[in-house]
């Protein structure tokens, strides 16, 4: 599917979030959202899958679901919200429970879901038993399980060790390349955006604007060949370029906030 | 030595002792025996008059009597049903309205300025009033119960509901889970460890309110009881009502330690 938002703007009491944003996801495409801290990119992809009303500007979703799509955007969430008490498997059959559909279905797609991203043989284990990285496995999982048109991921490994963010990256690959979901992913990681996005969209500090929209062209499939991995440092530079005087400014403006 | 010269290499003094807590089970047991066997010494030994501090094993032949006698079964009896009952309608009407307040902030400028004031009201003084208004029978002693059990109950259950992380709601939300699913799925069990904590100082409030309100001019219970005895001097049957009581509190804070644990298993 197709997400469209136009002339978003973001207010909050006499703070400034998102300034007037324009953003398009094209069918089956991966958008990065890369941004100093506290330039709205949570806000926007809230406001993006319905979670809050923007103070100006409409986001509309077109094209067609996904076969057994039950909800047409689904969330990853930096800090998982997973609940506590329920197991990997119960978190994940939770979006799915409020569907009519014969019990062995439901079982079949939590399955799925789970085996899909390596979590089969914890699914009897609580959160609190899991490390980060299974605990945001179990939260793709649980996006997975609806066979969601849109995911929107917003900074999903940035509560993650580096090595684990590697594992977590490739599955993503794995995942994309697979199912070609239309998603935005949001980063503070510009690796992290190199590696997953097709187009990688620079916010500036706070009141958050898009400063330029930079397309990754390199293959997915050819980000790991040495060519690929040349390219992708070329844009690696050009965006640190980019972002750096945003960052630089964005932190001196929270020390003194 | 001056700055900077070449020292000999010897091993890093161990530098981090004490500030540890260990466990000690042998000593909770033996002070405890010493102390009872202290008493038991001081009442033979004629130090203490039997009359005042009646020896420990005179207190456990009076509590042998109560319990042949049936005086233990039909006090128990009457105090369990108006604990009980007491209990039972101040957790649930003080739940029912922490979840009001919890969720709906209209609610929650209604009630917390009412709750705020009558909950320092130490609410056995209320006794007469209710006595009064209720008369003398059950319901003006389980009325007392359940009121100093709402409170408790009422603000630990809002406070639960606010403590409950947003995100995991917006999460719910997020997929679409209805309303009153997510209350039962969502907020229901995240805010059931607040609310079992509170049992543990409610059933406290309860049995230290019952046995003051069976003080007031009840001919039954426990708290009755052990007031007759002191009037007629038995102080080792009076010393056995209250051993009576402690074990009650005992034995309903190991019930509520059990519950918790099969309860919240996650945790
Ligand atoms: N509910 C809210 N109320 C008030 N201010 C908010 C709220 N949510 C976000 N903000 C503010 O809006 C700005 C953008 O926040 P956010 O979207 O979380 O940024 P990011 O995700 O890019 O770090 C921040 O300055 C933040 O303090
Ligand atoms: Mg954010």
């Amino acid at each position: 599917m197709e997400l469209v938002g136009r002339g978003i703007g973001q207010v909050f009491g006499d703070v400034t979030a998102l300034a007037e944003i324009d953003v398009h996801v094209a069918d089956g495409e991966v958008l990065g959202v890369i941004g100093p801290s506290g330039c709205g990119k949570s806000t926007l992809l809230a406001i993006l899958g319905g979670l809050l009303k923007p103070s100006r500007g409409t986001v509309e979703v077109s094209g067609r679901k996904p076969p057994d799509c039950l909800a047409e955007i689904a969330y990853v969430f930096q800090d998982f919200n997973l609940l506590p008490w329920r197991t990997a498997e119960g978190n994940v059959r939770l979006p799915l429970e409020h569907h009519s559909m014969p019990e062995a279905e439901r079982r079949e797609r939590v399955a799925e879901a789970l085996a899909l991203i390596g979590l089969t043989e914890f699914a009897a284990a609580f959160p609190r038993q899991l490390s980060g990285g299974m605990r945001q496995r179990v939260g793709i999982a649980r996006a997975l399980a609806v066979r969601p048109a849109v995911l929107l991921l917003d900074e999903p490994l940035s509560a993650l060790d580096a090595q684990t963010r590697e594992l977590l990256m490739e599955d993503f690959q794995r995942i994309w390349l697979r199912d070609r979901t239309t998603a935005i992913y949001v980063t503070h990681n510009l690796t992290e955006a190199l590696q997953l996005a097709d187009r990688i969209a620079v916010f500036t500090r706070r009141p958050g604007r898009v400063r330029e929209i930079v397309a990754v062209d390199v293959n997915r499939a050819d980000r790991a060949t040495p060519a690929g991995r040349a390219r992708l440092a070329e844009l690696h530079d050009h965006l640190w370029g980019a972002i750096r005087q945003e960052a630089l400014v964005a932190d001196r403006e929270l020390e003194h906030a | 030595m001056p700055d900077g010269a070449m020292q000999a290499a010897r091993p890093v003094r161990f530098r981090a002792r004490g500030f540890v807590a260990r466990r000690h089970p042998a000593a909770s047991v033996v002070v405890f025996l010493a102390l009872i066997a202290a008493w038991e010494a001081a009442v033979r030994l004629g130090l203490i008059s039997e009359l005042f501090l009646p020896a420990p094993s005179s207190v456990l032949a009076a509590l042998r009597e109560l319990i042949e006698d049936g005086t233990l079964r039909d006090n128990l009896a009457a105090s369990l049903f108006r604990l009980l009952t007491g209990w039972a309608a101040g957790t649930i009407v003080g739940i029912a309205a922490g979840f009001a307040i919890g969720l709906s902030s209209l609610a929650r400028a209604a009630g917390i300025p009412v709750i705020s004031a009558i909950y320092p009201i130490p609410k056995i003084a209320l006794l007469p009033l209710f006595i009064l208004w209720l008369g003398i029978g059950e319901t003006s002693r389980v009325t007392v119960v359940a009121l100093g059990v709402f409170f408790p109950t009422c603000i630990a259950t809002f406070g639960a509901i606010d403590n409950i992380p947003r995100g995991i709601i917006r999460m719910a939300q997020s997929f679409d889970v209805p309303p009153l699913a997510i209350l039962r799925k969502v907020v229901l069990p995240a805010a059931l460890p607040g609310i079992l904590s509170a049992f543990r100082i409610t059933a406290a409030v309860a049995l230290l309110l019952l046995v003051a309100a069976e003080m007031i001019g009840a001919q039954s219970g426990i708290g009755a009881y052990v007031l007759a005895q002191g009037q007629l001097m038995q102080t080792d049957h009076l010393l056995a009502g209250v051993l009576v009581i402690s074990v009650l509190g005992l034995l309903i804070g190991t019930g509520l330690s059990w519950l918790e644990k099969r309860l919240l298993t996650w945790r």
